[in-house]
């Protein structure tokens, strides 16, 4: 036990220390949201004073478009040709117009209303140019029907609409449905890239230690099978520290969301939990949509959620690692020998994704229930079904019937794997086939 | 002294060949013991079931007159494999703080015997250097240090002067004696028999998984002496034709000759000093080993065995 802890010591701390795990680690994801808080910023960036003429030739506004008092954009009538209308364009005394021809029709809307910008507007500034008139013709069209707004409220309310429940009384909601669709896809993806990442690390330092020729030094005071499990432990512990990182990571860049971006902060504010600040500046577009995620967000198990992501993580890779190190004991110095050993063991890895996209749209199919308990798919799998939480993805028979299956793989790979690696890390100059490996791992030797 | 080492008709199979097959020997404590043989005779099978890395078939083994127990005897075992190597990406400290650790020393032991061994070898001032910037000479240097330095009894040194200068060969060569001499057991396995010769007590030569010769060096030498003299004189022979001896190589004033059967060497030296020359030297010839090994492993399928093997 003694020898695995300083196995996997040495492991840990020797990959730790390159200046390649920190780039990776907290270099690349500040990396990547200085990259899109970038984007974001030039896609939400507002223009004070955005100055828009208003050439109302059919009367249709009375002088003004709404109530609103805005800074941002400001509407002023004038009385214009386009011709005269463009030339003040031209010359910057407005930044844009908006041109309500003659004899308008509010019900066909011909002839079209024109909006002319001198250049093309940020995303946040043309939201609100849009929204602002088109809910005045909105009202317009409603009053001229004899609906006031209210009446058209009252129709629109929500709470009319059906009641979707499902048969233990629980309220179905859909926004939780899509949430838990997106939470189920994003953990199963992660595993999924867990898996071949820091399987292909165990791997490859099995092959480094193969072509440096130290495993036989190493196994002369080491157990075959106490190296193996030490290493993966150690690239486990790598793992899993990168993985705290990023979280603290992104919980923290999202605390500089506020500061970076004041809007987007205001529209979050009235929402219970602020996660995935990326999304949440994307989706600011209609703040109603944005408080229906957060709230389908707060009605996700998260306790179960991340429970079960750890264990699968953790489980799924050390029941793949085993069998990376296999391959990688069995390799040469020729990379190449790799990629036709390795295809056997990504294809449950990518049939487990398959059935994952299938999963999270019916977490309760035969096939969801079956990718979800075989031990090889079920870390992907399950997170598609626990995401939609238990009971209504899960049973929690099955839940632990998977986990129990997942142990039990994990013991049976790495005991199959570790008569493959004893063999295969002391030869040499030999190109290994899947049916020598066979060999190895179930007849006596 | 005891026997360090003892091996009784210890088998190991692989799927198309006997590896190992039925070899017994034993090997006194504080002795170099020299293990010979062609590519592909064993040998490494057999070193790596005395290190505890394969189990054998059947047979017994005994390490210090006890059932060895790799377990626990590892710690007294310091092997250098043939196939060796060093973590290229690790500072030459920390790799030798970790294999030391690996055989069971504490972390202030290592650090003792790592200062002790790098101070002798003059390789203070390579702590922090890594493997890759090491010469090959250097590194094996550190695999020496690295596979003696938890004193351990028993110590296996496969090839250890590949890639020496005789510099470095001889400062290797001086602590394996050294080490030898305060009790420490040594194994040596090569493929060069000067080395063999001047090193080690006893020898063993195996061939296709089987043991072919025991026996000390000298011992070995006498068994298969051919009884071949050198003479040189000076002075005219006046006859060299005896049934004494046959000639078998003859210049100026310098003979080799066989003694044939049912004489002696002193047969030959009366019958010479009859003929009025002057004796400068007359020694016997031992076959090298190298000759016995040449002699014993030729014509046996030796070679397309070791190229099964691979």
């Amino acid at each position: 036990m003694n020898k695995i802890y300083l196995v996997a010591s040495r492991e840990f701390k020797t990959r730790v220390q390159k200046k390649t795990f920190l780039l990776s680690t907290i270099g690349l994801p500040i990396l990547i949201f200085g990259f899109y808080a970038l984007m974001i910023y030039f896609q939400v960036k507002t223009t004070d004073n955005f100055k828009v003429a208003v050439s109302d030739q059919s009367k249709l506004f009375n002088g003004k478009i709404d109530d609103k008092k805005s800074t941002e954009v400001i509407f002023s009538f004038i009385d214009a040709d386009t011709a005269a209308l463009n030339k003040k364009l031209n010359n910057q005394e407005y930044d844009a117009y908006l041109f309500i021809p003659n004899g308008y029709n509010l019900q066909s809307g011909e002839p079209q209303i024109a909006f002319r910008s001198s250049k093309a507007l940020g995303l946040m500034t043309r939201e609100k140019i849009e929204n602002r008139i088109s809910n005045a013709l909105e009202e317009k069209k409603l009053l001229a029907l004899n609906i006031s707004k209210g009446q058209l409220d009252s129709a629109r309310l929500e709470n009319n609409a059906i009641s979707f429940t499902t048969n233990d009384g629980k309220k179905d909601n859909e926004t939780k449905v899509g949430i838990s669709y997106a939470v189920g896809m994003i953990a199963g993806f992660l595993i999924y890239i867990i898996l071949f990442v820091y399987g292909t690390m165990v791997m490859r330092g099995v092959m480094e230690e193969k072509v440096s020729r130290i495993a036989e030094v190493i196994v002369s005071s080491v157990k075959p099978f106490e190296l193996m499990l030490g290493k993966i432990f150690g690239i486990g512990a790598v793992g899993l520290i990168q993985f705290i990182i990023w979280i603290v990571l992104v919980f923290g860049l999202q605390l500089l969301i506020p500061v970076l971006f004041p809007d987007v902060a205001a529209q979050m504010q009235s929402a219970p939990i602020q996660p995935g600040a990326m999304g949440a500046a994307t989706a600011v577009k209609e703040s109603g949509a944005l408080q229906g995620i957060m709230a389908g967000l707060a009605e996700i198990n998260f306790t179960l959620v991340i429970g079960c992501f750890v264990f699968y993580f953790l489980g799924g890779y050390f029941m793949y690692a085993a069998l990376f190190a296999a391959v990688g004991s069995a390799v040469n110095e020729d990379p190449q020998d790799a990629q036709s050993l390795l295809l056997p063991i990504m294809m449950p890895i990518i049939f487990a994704m398959v059935i994952m996209t299938k999963a999270v749209n019916d977490p309760n199919s035969t096939l969801a229930i079956f990718g979800s308990l075989f031990p090889l798919t079920s870390p992907i799998v399950m997170m598609a079904r626990v995401a939609h939480g238990v009971p209504d993805g899960v049973t929690v028979v099955q839940l632990i019937a998977s986990m129990a299956l997942l142990v039990l793989g994990f013991l049976g790979t790495t005991w199959v794997a570790a008569k493959i690696y004893r063999t295969g890390i002391l030869m040499y100059g030999k190109k290994v086939t899947w049916k020598e490996m066979w060999k190895w791992a179930f007849k006596n030797n | 002294m005891h026997n360090i080492l003892e091996l009784k008709n210890l088998q190991k199979h692989y799927a198309t060949q006997k590896a190992v097959d039925d070899v017994s020997f034993s090997i006194k404590q504080g002795s170099i013991f020299g293990l010979l043989g062609p590519n592909g005779a064993g040998k490494t099978t057999l070193l790596r079931m005395i290190t505890g890395i394969f189990y054998p078939d059947s047979g017994d083994l005994l390490f210090d007159g006890k059932p060895f127990d790799p377990q626990n005897d590892f710690v007294h075992i310091g092997y250098m494999p043939e196939e060796r190597g060093l973590y290229k990406k690790m500072k030459i400290g920390e790799q030798a703080m970790y294999l030391a650790q690996l055989k069971g020393l504490s972390k202030s032991e290592s650090l003792e015997k790592i200062k002790y061994w790098f101070k002798k070898f003059e390789m203070e001032s390579w702590w922090n250097k890594k493997v890759e910037d090491l010469s090959k000479g250097m590194s094996q240097k550190l695999q020496f240090v690295t596979t003696v330095l938890h004193e351990p009894k028993l110590i296996i040194l496969d090839e250890p002067f590949s890639g020496l200068d005789p510099l470095n060969a001889n400062l290797i060569k001086d602590e394996i004696y050294g080490l030898a001499q305060r009790g420490s057991t040594i194994i040596f396995s090569t493929h060069r028999m000067e080395q063999v010769e001047e090193i080690c007590d006893h020898i063993i030569l195996m061939n296709l998984g089987k043991k072919i010769l025991d026996g000390t060096v000298t011992d070995v030498k006498q068994q298969f002496k051919e009884n071949k003299f050198n003479v040189q004189f000076k002075g005219q022979p006046t006859e060299l034709a005896s049934p004494i001896f046959t000639i078998e190589h003859q210049e100026k004033q310098q003979l080799i000759v066989k003694i044939n059967e049912g004489y002696t060497s002193n047969h030959v030296l009366n019958y010479l000093l009859q003929q009025d020359v002057l004796i400068e030297r007359f020694n016997e010839i031992l076959p090298s080993l190298n000759d016995i090994f040449i002699h014993l492993v030729e014509g046996s399928k030796a070679t397309t065995r070791a190229f099964q093997n691979n």
